[in-house]
């Protein structure tokens, strides 16, 4: 395993960076370019952004963003929201984001995953799931973006991501909903069956709270671990989480 | 100097033209095989599968013109794989100009495919800009044969991934030095500053 991931998920909505608690509520919490300069100077080690109204309003992705982070960060990030085909991934990779993130447009039309693969490399293309337990274990989500659009799919979430690694996706992200921003620790048991099922790296998300709850996701097998709330609202310092990562033992780039 | 990039419609040549602008380089990307022999220095870059990386230099015309360079040129992740003979992703023969075959990561526990993610240097080449224990970013699920242009490598479980190679013109960097934050510009700026 290379060295485990701290990766700050940075939602965009209208150009603007902005956090809910459970996809609700959003409040503005700055610019994009100077949220991810900050994170790349503090060591963050890789982003993400998620465009979270752009697939529930059926629109793509806008990329003059990408390209101003692009142009300052020295790190990797994934973009999310939207890309629903070739030529929509194509430009937010042309722009110059380093992976792209599928959800729901994956879940309406799976060989997306195949043809993104094909085009631009399995470590190019992340599928991003969003689970919730249910009626007869775990279930994925969609257009979870929106609550008044988000609805549960008949998808489980294990058989959906073995599917989704067996068509090519070189990583998954594994928001955990009923964490999400509730800083009370990732769901770890879910986490561990999804390392598991896949032989793909897994990026934990949802519900970082305290340096510990890194720990024990990375305990679980997660290559990474992404958090929002905690870093936005300075709770957590990177260099202070990584410092204690490493003083337990986990081993994180310094 | 004059920095070509060469265009071969991948998705990742924006973020290395911004690697280098961000050291005061602006690059050409061109496919036009005289401006790449015109070029002081060259990179073929990479992401994506091997034989539709072969396939569209071969449909620009450029294999052999790849193949001639003798300015300092430098192949990155998948660029740096399409300089040995040949790869288990693909069929079509490769550039050649390093013997031997690319191989699949076989996946493990504790190892997951592709490798992905930022791995510790073990570095024996003192003229990369890379400190021994440096810290650069991977993602790839193919690595190339352990061979003597091998300059830096990386442990992932029991396997040894060749990261950097060094071979006449060419330096190859299996990372991401775009995406690798200081160690990755320092590379990067040696790599421009090289002197044959």
């Amino acid at each position: 395993m290379p060295a485990r991931r701290i990766i700050p998920c940075l939602d965009v909505k209208n150009g603007r960076v902005v956090k809910g608690v459970q996809f609700r509520d959003h409040r503005d919490v700055g610019d994009i370019v100077e949220n991810a300069t900050r994170y790349s100077a503090e060591g963050a080690d890789e982003l993400v952004f998620y465009d979270i109204t752009a697939s529930p309003e059926g629109r793509s992705v806008d990329t003059g963003w990408i390209e101003r982070v692009s142009r300052v960060i020295d790190i990797p990030f994934a973009v999310a929201g939207g890309i629903r085909d070739l030529a929509t991934a194509g430009a937010v990779l042309d722009a110059g984001a380093d992976k792209v993130s599928v959800n729901s447009p994956a879940l309406a039309r799976p060989d997306l995953i195949d043809e993104l693969a094909a085009a631009f490399g399995a470590q190019c293309v992340v599928i991003g799931v969003d689970s919730m337990r249910g009626e007869g274990g775990y279930r994925v989500w969609r257009n979870t973006g929106d609550p008044d659009r988000a609805d549960e799919t008949v998808n489980h979430t294990l058989d959906w991501l073995r599917e989704a690694s067996d068509r090519g996706a070189g990583e998954v992200v594994l928001n955990c909903m009923k964490q999400d921003g509730v800083r009370d620790g990732y769901d770890c048991k879910h986490l561990a069956e999804v390392v598991e099922a896949v032989t793909v790296p897994v990026i934990a998300s949802g519900g970082a709270g305290a340096p510990e709850h890194f720990r024990a996701a990375f305990e679980h097998g997660a290559s990474g671990a992404l958090a929002a709330t905690v870093f936005h609202d300075r709770l957590i310092a990177i260099p202070d989480l990584k410092r204690q990562l490493l003083a337990d033992g986990i081993e994180v780039r310094p | 100097m004059r920095l070509a990039i060469i265009d071969l419609d991948y998705g990742n040549i924006a973020s290395i033209r911004h690697a280098f602008a961000r050291l005061g380089v602006e690059a050409d990307v061109t496919a036009d095989p005289d401006a790449l022999r015109a070029a002081s220095h060259v990179v073929l870059p990479g992401v994506g599968a091997a034989g539709h990386a072969m396939e569209r230099l071969e449909a620009r015309g450029l294999v052999n013109t790849v193949r001639g360079l003798d300015r300092p040129a430098l192949g990155i992740c998948l660029g740096m794989q399409l300089l040995f003979a040949a790869s288990d992703e693909t069929d079509r023969a490769c550039l050649g100009i390093l013997p031997g075959a690319v191989g699949a990561i076989e996946p493990g526990p504790d190892r997951p495919v592709p490798h992905m993610g930022w791995s510790a240097l073990a570095v024996t080449d003192d003229g990369l800009g890379l400190a021994e224990g440096d810290y650069v970013y991977f993602a790839h699920s193919f690595a190339c044969p352990s061979a003597e242009a091998t300059v830096a490598t990386a442990q992932y479980g029991a396997t040894t991934i060749p990261a950097a190679i060094r071979h006449e013109n060419w330096w190859g960097a299996q990372f991401h030095p775009e995406r690798s934050g200081a160690a990755g510009a320092r590379f990067l700026q040696a790599f421009v500053d090289w002197q044959p």
